[in-house]
């Protein structure tokens, strides 16, 4: 069994996780025309590296989003950061 | 030399010891030049290079590989063959591949152990018995054999399920596939690499492609661990390694790799001889030839390049197993591995252009390719020699997603693949 760092839990069983997205991936900008080609590279093209990436994943328990940065072959833990910032 | 399989030269080569029998593939160097390069000697590959040679005249081809030919997803696989799908778009391309399969080992001289024991696909609730008959109007509606059976048609054809109404998921029925079975996987390759390098073709292994080249925005060549190889056009059929290929042309494919594991008991006395498949625990299983229970699941939870299963899906798979067959719980396991599976959004596979000139894929198929490898082979043979595609394989396009014309298989029959 695999534990995974949540930011705000602590390391916690891998069920408990969820991988929701790539991280960085930005919306397109529905105030101009957007083509099909643009929605489809949005919604469906992935990087799917291998090795090092950075990724949105959920921890369900608790339900926050977080970017876990890990290896996809080795399935090591890079680094897990909070995607909420506490207002200034 | 002998250099064709049968009863007779089995026989004569027995007598004398067996020198008599021809290398069943050469290992030759690379050429500095191809008409088609194909990255990957899986069946895909393999069965492309094959088609080339054989249907189109293509015979300047070679198939590369970075480790031995069939030692990816399908030296991995279940073996499952079916074409129990939903909608006519595949299967249109699922069926062809089962009637392939039903002609291949004549065709290959080679056999591939095609076992057509069926298929049962359980339906555990009244809800899920409706599912199943429209699951079986549809697939006779596209022309495949199905039919719906109640828990009593289940008894009979798999006698060791759990019939209990106490079960967790008690067994209402199941759509039935006669036609559907298994084959041998390692004979796939080998058989349609024979029949390849008789027909010419080059296969090169331990030759991985580290680089494609690009000149003018167009493929026009490799890099591999074996030298530069320039090619006509290049095709890929690299299963769950496809992105960095495509990647190596800047190109991003609608795709994550997963691992997917299986596994297989110790060998046992003939207990079931079909496939038994139960959705709702997860698990599938079928009996091999030696006796060893195969059995598979849906993929892990994480994407991955790790060659290698994880704890929670392999608990997953097997308790499912024993709630679908308690008197198997005492069965040791054997062994137990994983693949790297490319899955798409819809789960249907990805056949056509890789959005530059000169570079092809074929992809995509997931948990589920092993049972499409002839009609994956024939209908990509067909795209790299002709330019365009075969009426079956145009729904496949990677250019569905911009159209919005997915094939959702996965929505349709509920699998994971
Ligand atoms: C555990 C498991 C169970 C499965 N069960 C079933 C089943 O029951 N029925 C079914 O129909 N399907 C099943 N599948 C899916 C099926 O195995 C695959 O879809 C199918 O084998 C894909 O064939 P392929 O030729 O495309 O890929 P592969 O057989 O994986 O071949 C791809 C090849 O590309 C090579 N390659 C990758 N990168 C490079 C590179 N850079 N240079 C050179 N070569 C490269 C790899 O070494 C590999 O040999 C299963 C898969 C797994 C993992
Ligand atoms: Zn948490």
């Amino acid at each position: 069994m695999q534990l995974f760092p949540c930011p705000f839990c602590g390391d916690r069983d891998e069920r408990e996780f969820h991988f929701a997205a790539e991280a960085g991936k930005s919306r397109p900008d529905t105030t101009g025309a957007v083509s099909d080609a643009e929605w489809a590279t949005y919604l469906y093209a992935q990087r799917n590296d291998k090795g090092p990436v950075r990724e949105v994943w959920v921890h369900l328990t608790c339900a926050e989003l977080f970017v876990l940065e890990r290896d996809s072959v080795t399935m090591a833990v890079l680094r897990a950061t909070p995607l909420r910032q506490d207002p200034a | 030399m002998t250099s064709t399989y049968s009863a007779f030269s089995i026989l004569r080569e027995g007598l004398r010891g067996g020198r008599g029998w021809r290398q069943a593939w050469r290992s030759p160097d690379p050429k500095p030049a191809y008409d088609v390069i194909l990255i990957g000697a899986g069946g895909h590959g393999l069965a492309t290079a094959y088609y080339l040679a054989k249907r189109h005249g293509l015979r300047n081809v070679a198939v590369l590989d970075k480790g031995w030919l069939g030692g990816g997803n399908t030296g991995r696989n279940t073996t499952v063959i079916r074409s129990n799908y939903f909608y006519p778009e595949s299967v249109a391309l699922y069926d062809l591949s089962v009637r392939l399969y039903e002609g291949l080992s004549k065709e290959l001289n080679y056999n591939v152990m095609f076992s057509q024991r069926g298929m049962l696909v359980m339906a555990h609730s009244e809800h899920e018995m409706e599912m199943a008959a429209r699951h079986t109007n549809a697939m006779r509606l596209n022309g495949a054999d199905a039919e719906l059976l109640e828990a009593d048609g289940v008894r009979k054809r798999a006698p060791l399920l759990n019939f209990s109404p106490q079960a967790r998921y008690p067994i209402h029925g199941a759509v039935w596939q006669g036609r559907a079975g298994t084959g041998r996987h390692d004979a796939v390759a080998w058989g349609y690499a024979r029949a390849a390098d008789r027909l010419g073709v080059d296969i090169l292994q331990n030759c991985e492609v580290t680089d494609l080249i690009v000149e003018a925005g167009r493929v026009t060549g490799v890099e591999t661990t074996r030298g530069r190889i320039r090619a006509g056009v290049v095709g890929a059929a690299a299963a769950g390694h496809s992105s960095v290929i495509a990647g190596m042309a800047g190109q991003r494919l609608p795709l994550h790799s997963y691992a997917l594991q299986a596994f297989v008991s110790e060998p046992l006395k003939p207990v079931i001889d079909t496939v038994a498949f139960s959705p709702a625990y997860g698990t599938y299983f079928s009996q091999s030839d030696k006796g060893g229970l195969v059995i598979g699941g849906g993929l892990d939870r994480v994407p991955s390049y790790g060659q290698r299963g994880n704890l929670p899906m392999q608990e997953a798979v097997l308790s499912g197993l024993i709630e679908m067959a308690p008197m198997l719980g005492k069965v040791k396991l054997l062994r137990h591995w994983a693949g790297i599976v490319d899955v798409t959004p819809d789960s249907s596979p990805l056949i056509g252009p890789a959005g530059i000139e000169g570079l092809y894929i074929n992809c995509g198929w997931g948990t589920g390719g092993f049972k499409a490898i002839p009609a994956g082979g024939y209908l990509f043979a067909h795209l790299l020699a002709e330019g365009r595609h075969h009426e079956i394989s145009r729904p496949f396009d990677p250019d569905r997603f911009a159209a919005g014309r997915l094939i959702d298989e996965g929505a349709a029959w509920g699998i994971a693949h």
